[in-house]
């Protein structure tokens, strides 16, 4: 790995395609492990992919490694049986206003931990990032309790307390979020220029627009970052989902798939497909959004 | 660099340390007296608001989690029939209840598998794709496709490579291993299919730090007759060092919560106990044993705070920069 020092001629390797004496061996190594490994990471999504658009009756004949048989029936079977229309549409329900509320409640904190320099700052950062960080387990009982005990009218939640409600979904994953989005917004917000503020208080700006017209359309970048992670998050999100809902039309779609097991059980070509429609709103929203997704997720770990 | 499209460190590298520092001066107390009342009010209701949800719905319960792990609480009455019974259900953890040290092991193993596998494959990988090769970008995104999908789909792809009899796994090999229900095998199946989330994650997170470091260094470094792995090792791995100690922080809470992928291949029985499986299973479960389960929560609960109290005292350090 030490032969980099040695320039790279670009083209070279296109005209000619034996030139080992002008592409050090060592590049030749690098690029074969990093194109092997990436083939193998790739392999068990495209498995997948591939055994999803395949026969169940001509894998059972010829097994699955082979070829043909193809049909887009899995895809047909899996939505109807999985219920799949309800279940996107209930991940929806849940992933949106639980992205929304938690931006919005961060984006006040890290404003005003951000804007102005009092003593409990740090402590109150330190709240809401350590709140992130707790296994859920830990909070589960009081919580399960706490939602169970509490009844709400049948027009807001039908199982008549929050408890088998997409309302203790979205309280508790905004709870959770809330805390990862204070820490990287009041990181990003410290890196406006305060003269900025000195200017909206001169102009005689409420603080509260001060944060609603100056500071949030300037966080627009982190935000939307943020948005994109939350959203993956949130739609992926497992346990809350499993332990908080009971009745089996309310499952987001990540839990519904556990929630299938059974009908998929046999047939790999259903759970293939299955599989794939799950992945696919998060595979469209990370490739339109990929520069989003990545700095969102390094916006909070390059800062801490 | 090799990938225009990761403004990785963007919001670090252009605004450098100063801009941040400039309204840290002495004139700050000043500004607060100078709110009006309707600006103090404000102020104020803007972190009421958000703190009274965070403590309310995730700090008070876990306090809640900690008493109650000194009850005997079923669960089943009101809470004014509870009995304190002290540390009972600590003992009952620690000497009378079978699946404990299993956990206990199985959470070691997989934290030690996310350290001596996981993550130095991920640097790895950042190393190499920060090298400005042809292709950089499908590398990377082959590699941390992955981490997009939830940890109960990755089980889900992954029983297809491991089924017993229809899994391409068996199939190849001409074998017979039920990889998901052998206990023999299953922690390590489920390790796999983790590893292979994980690894894109701690390549994208040093990715970031690699970019952020001054190659000014470096070829001093190289300067001074340093091969690469010397440089990297010596020079460039220690100035990461915030990067480093995250990266370790959030394997370890990873490691203990780890939950999604067990549960959906049999929710943590038969060679897949893990803590945060038990605490799930008392709780949800048929037995509803209130008290005990907390103690377990509470365990849980302990050894996060170390880790959280680490992770704090960094990042907060480099937030008083």
């Amino acid at each position: 790995m030490s032969s980099t020092t040695v320039p790279r001629v670009r083209g070279q390797a296109a005209d000619v395609p034996k030139v080992p004496h002008k592409v050090p061996p060592a590049r030749i190594v690098l690029y074969v492990f990093l194109i092997a490994a990436s083939v193998l990471w790739l392999f068990p999504l495209l498995w997948a992919v591939f055994n999803s658009f395949r026969d169940y009756g001509y894998t059972q004949a010829h097994g699955y490694a082979s070829f043909g048989g193809f049909t887009i029936q899995n895809y047909v079977n899996a939505w109807q049986q999985g219920d799949f229309g309800q279940h996107f549409l209930n991940s929806v329900i849940i992933t949106v206003p639980s992205v929304v509320l938690a931006l919005f409640l961060a984006s006040m904190v890290a404003f005003v931990v951000a804007r102005f320099n009092f003593k409990f700052n740090l402590a109150l950062l330190g709240l809401f990032t350590a709140a992130n960080l707790l296994p859920p387990q830990a909070l589960l009982i009081p919580l399960f309790r706490l939602f169970k005990a509490i009844q709400v009218p049948y027009w807001f939640s039908y199982s008549g307390t929050l408890l088998d409600s997409y309302w203790a979904l979205i309280i508790v994953n905004t709870a959770f979020q809330t805390g990862f989005c204070a820490f990287v917004l009041s990181n990003y917000m410290k890196t406006l220029p305060y003269e900025l503020y000195e200017a909206a208080q001169v102009d005689g700006l409420s603080v509260f627009k001060q944060y609603w017209q100056i500071t949030l359309p300037l966080c627009r970048p982190a935000l939307a970052a943020l948005a994109v992670l939350e959203i993956t998050w949130i739609y992926n999100e497992f346990f809350w989902a499993t332990v908080l809902l009971q009745s089996g039309d309310k499952f987001p779609i990540t839990s519904s798939l556990n929630n299938l097991k059974g009908q998929f059980f046999t047939d790999y070509n259903l759970l293939s497909a299955g599989s794939v429609l799950v992945a696919l709103p998060v595979l469209v929203v990370f490739f339109a959004l990929q520069k989003q997704f990545v700095s969102g997720l390094t916006l909070g770990a390059t800062k801490g | 660099m090799s990938s225009p499209d990761l403004p990785l460190v963007a919001p670090q590298t252009a605004h450098p340390a100063p801009t941040a520092g400039s309204h840290h001066g002495t004139g700050k107390n000043q500004r607060v007296k100078r709110l009006s009342g309707f600006d103090r009010i404000a102020v104020i209701l803007m972190v009421a608001i958000p703190t009274l949800i965070v403590v309310g719905l995730i700090w008070l319960p876990a306090i809640s989690s900690v008493f109650l792990s000194f009850t005997n609480w079923n669960g089943i009455g009101s809470l004014a029939d509870v009995k304190i019974i002290g540390v009972e259900n600590y003992t009952n953890v620690f000497t009378n209840y079978p699946p404990f040290k299993p956990a206990i092991e199985h959470n070691l193993i997989w934290l030690v598998v996310m350290f001596v596998v996981a993550t130095p494959l991920g640097i790895l990988f950042a190393v190499l794709i920060d090298k400005d090769l042809k292709g950089s970008r499908f590398y990377q995104t082959a590699l941390y496709l992955p981490v997009v999908l939830s940890l109960a789909l990755v089980g889900f792809i992954w029983q297809l490579m491991y089924s017993r009899d229809q899994g391409l796994i068996n199939a190849v090999l001409g074998t017979q291993v039920d990889f998901y229900g052998d206990p023999k095998w299953n922690l390590w199946a489920a390790l796999f299919a983790t590893c292979w989330k994980q690894v894109g994650y701690v390549m994208l997170l040093y990715l970031a730090g690699l970019k952020g470091v001054d190659a000014s260094l470096k070829e001093a470094a190289q300067m001074d007759g340093a091969n690469q792995v010397q440089t990297f090792f010596r020079i460039v791995f220690p100035v990461m060092r915030p990067i480093n100690i995250i990266v370790l922080v959030i394997t370890v809470i990873e490691s203990l919560r780890a939950f999604d992928l067990v549960w959906v291949i049999n929710q943590g029985r038969n060679g897949l106990e893990l803590i945060a499986t038990l605490v799930t299973a008392n709780i949800v479960g048929e037995a509803s044993r209130i008290g005990f389960g907390s103690a377990l929560a509470t365990i849980m609960l302990l050894i996060s705070l170390v880790f959280i109290s680490i992770y704090l005292a960094v990042v907060m350090r480099e937030e008083e920069r």
